[in-house]
């Protein structure tokens, strides 16, 4: 077996000037998809509908600009019982090349809470997807096996909407 | 008259009438959660072909608490009680990742004295999560003794704790805007001991298993998982550095300081177990450099905390003076403080991977959400595809390289 101790060459200086993307060649290739490109305390987030959520994410991983090959996470977010989307999705990406990150962030409707499954894009989302189904309810379309994963399969309710109670039923 | 031979040849054998149920059949077993290598919590529902895994699934949630819940209900400065128990090899990690995460809704500098603080506990912290690491996982594979010699070693990482936080394993030490106190007097030349009886340590165990032809026989060759595999499932720390990515948190977005620390981010490229090891082993003396590194700096004593009004607590001789300050004592004492409007991802690197903090604030006095990436959830959903097609006895070998921790898998 080969010991090959790669000692990382990576600069010393702070590179957080170059951690977010530049994502503004979204504007024109996706502008039927994207809704909204907002900066806030110098992240970057990106508003999208999710038609053509996969096409954006593919996109997003495979040009060479952008190459954001690795999903840290998918964060579901409830809004509230009254709010119109009431549910949102926050992918944050990550890009290992270029060492910058971007946040697509996508809203649904309570009662069509559908999202179409990314696991084709990044295995990772398999568990992930499976996590926000089982806290929140949100369907993952095409997900290879889409069940609860830390509460038992024959849990009744949705653990992390606003409306279940902290003690629960 | 039938002749003997005939006979013979007639009386069925013991085989056919008792035919084998497991011939040309596979067999589901479950692989925990009592099983020690599977950490009490963990089950593998395992399909088996003899001893070839042909399927695995990994079934969690026995550990599940529901703490991204309960943090929606804590105050902001009452969070970091709570994040300390999801990895509870790592809460100091934990505690600053969450810190970290709201300083920067707030905007609050941390002062440098506090930064290389934290710098010193979360290595110190990662110098005693890998010992356990190296301990618990070597032992499911077989060797016993480097077992007794880390919790010898994390026994003083957890007396130093002590001494500086008054607690061994949910310290709570780091808060928004620093720390909770500065280190007591003794801390310094205890914590200088440690460090320097700590390379002999690491020389032996790398004696006692790292050449250890079993142990290598173990370990070689097993659990593999590629490059271009690690990234699309999402690995991190020792795991995806093990696959020959080279990618750390603290060096590629550093953060509370880092950047002016000297050290080397170990990779192997032989994407298994033996990988894995051996990047672990490395960090270990890259965390010792760093900590004395740290240690260096924090002779001097410093500001622990941010001059921050909300943050810092009025002097408590002011407040037995001035009745306007008592009620500011009071008020945040007891309300706390609210938040700016927005929301961050936050990640740093912790013993296991990248630990991301998605927080978001709807300007009350409360989270309205913090969720978790935790990166011993996303390294076990890769396990499956890593033990495949492997030997039942090296699943075990491939969990301990993976160094879950089920509070950070099930929060």
């Amino acid at each position: 077996m080969s010991e090959t101790t790669e000692q990382a060459s990576v600069a010393t200086a702070p590179r957080s000037s170059v951690r977010y993307a530049d994502a503004s060649l979204l504007r024109t290739n996706f502008a039927d998809t994207v809704v909204g490109i907002t900066e806030a305390i110098g992240e970057i987030t990106v508003v999208a509908k999710r038609e053509g959520l996969i096409e954006l994410l593919t996109y997003l991983r495979d040009e060479p600009k952008l190459r954001f090959n690795y999903l840290s996470d998918i964060g579901g977010l409830d809004l509230g019982e009254f709010a119109a989307p009431r549910f949102a999705l926050a992918y944050q990406l990550y890009s290992l090349e270029h060492n910058h990150r971007l946040r697509v962030k996508v809203f649904v409707e309570e009662d069509d809470a559908t999202v179409p499954s990314v696991v084709s894009v990044w295995k990772t989302a398999n568990w992930l997807e499976r996590e926000i189904y089982d806290m929140f309810g949100v369907n993952f379309e095409n997900h290879p096996d889409l069940r609860r994963i830390l509460m038992p399969a024959d849990y009744e309710g949705y653990p992390l909407r606003k409306d279940f109670p902290i003690k629960g039923y | 008259m039938q002749s003997v031979k005939e006979i013979q040849v007639k009386t069925p054998s013991v085989a056919t009438l008792r035919p084998d149920p497991l011939a040309d059949q596979l067999m589901t077993v479950s692989l925990g959660p009592q099983h020690p290598s599977t950490h009490g919590v963990l089950r593998l529902e395992l399909v088996l072909d003899g001893e070839i895994v042909v399927k695995a699934t990994p079934d969690i949630g026995y550990l599940h608490t529901g703490i991204e819940k309960t943090m929606e209900k804590e105050k902001w400065q009452q969070v970091v009680t709570v994040t300390c128990r999801m990895d509870y090899l790592n809460s100091m990690g934990n505690d600053l990742g969450y810190c970290l995460a709201v300083e920067k809704l707030m905007g609050v500098e941390v002062p440098k004295y506090a930064q290389d603080l934290r710098v010193l506990f979360t290595e110190l912290n990662r110098l005693s999560s890998h010992l356990v690491w190296f301990g618990t996982h070597a032992m499911d594979i077989g060797a016993m003794t480097g077992f007794f010699y880390a919790f010898i070693q994390r026994e003083k990482i957890l007396d130093l704790y002590e001494c500086a936080t008054g607690a061994r394993l949910h310290q709570s030490y780091f808060i928004i805007g620093g720390a909770r106190w500065d280190l007591p007097s003794n801390f310094r030349s205890l914590c200088k001991d440690f460090l320097d009886g700590f390379p002999a340590f690491l020389a032996e165990c790398k004696k006692l298993v790292t050449g250890n032809r079993i142990f290598q026989r173990r370990t070689q060759g097993v659990g593999i998982m590629k490059k271009d595999d690690a990234i699309s499932w999402g690995l991190s720390g020792p795991t995806i550095r093990g696959s020959g990515v080279n990618w750390d948190v603290r060096k590629q977005e550093p953060y509370s300081g880092y950047d002016t620390y000297d050290f080397k981010v170990p990779v192997y490229h032989d994407c298994d177990v033996w990988s894995r090891y051996l990047v672990r082993m490395d960090e270990m003396e890259e965390s010792h450099k760093i900590c004395v590194e740290a240690l260096k700096r924090l002779q001097q004593p410093g500001e622990f905390i941010a001059n921050h009004p909300k943050l810092k607590l009025p002097d408590r001789d002011l407040m037995k003076q001035h009745i306007d300050v008592m009620i500011h004592h009071f008020l945040v004492a007891s309300e706390g403080f609210s938040v700016p409007v927005g929301e961050v991802y936050q990640s740093i690197e912790s013993a296991r991977g990248e630990l991301g903090f998605y927080v978001v604030s709807d300007g009350g006095e409360r989270p309205y959400r913090v969720r978790v990436r935790a990166p011993s959830y996303v390294n076990l959903s890769a396990l499956p595809p890593m033990v495949e097609g492997s030997l039942l006895a090296d699943v075990v070998a491939v969990i301990g390289s993976i160094d879950i921790v089920l509070g950070d898998v099930d929060r």
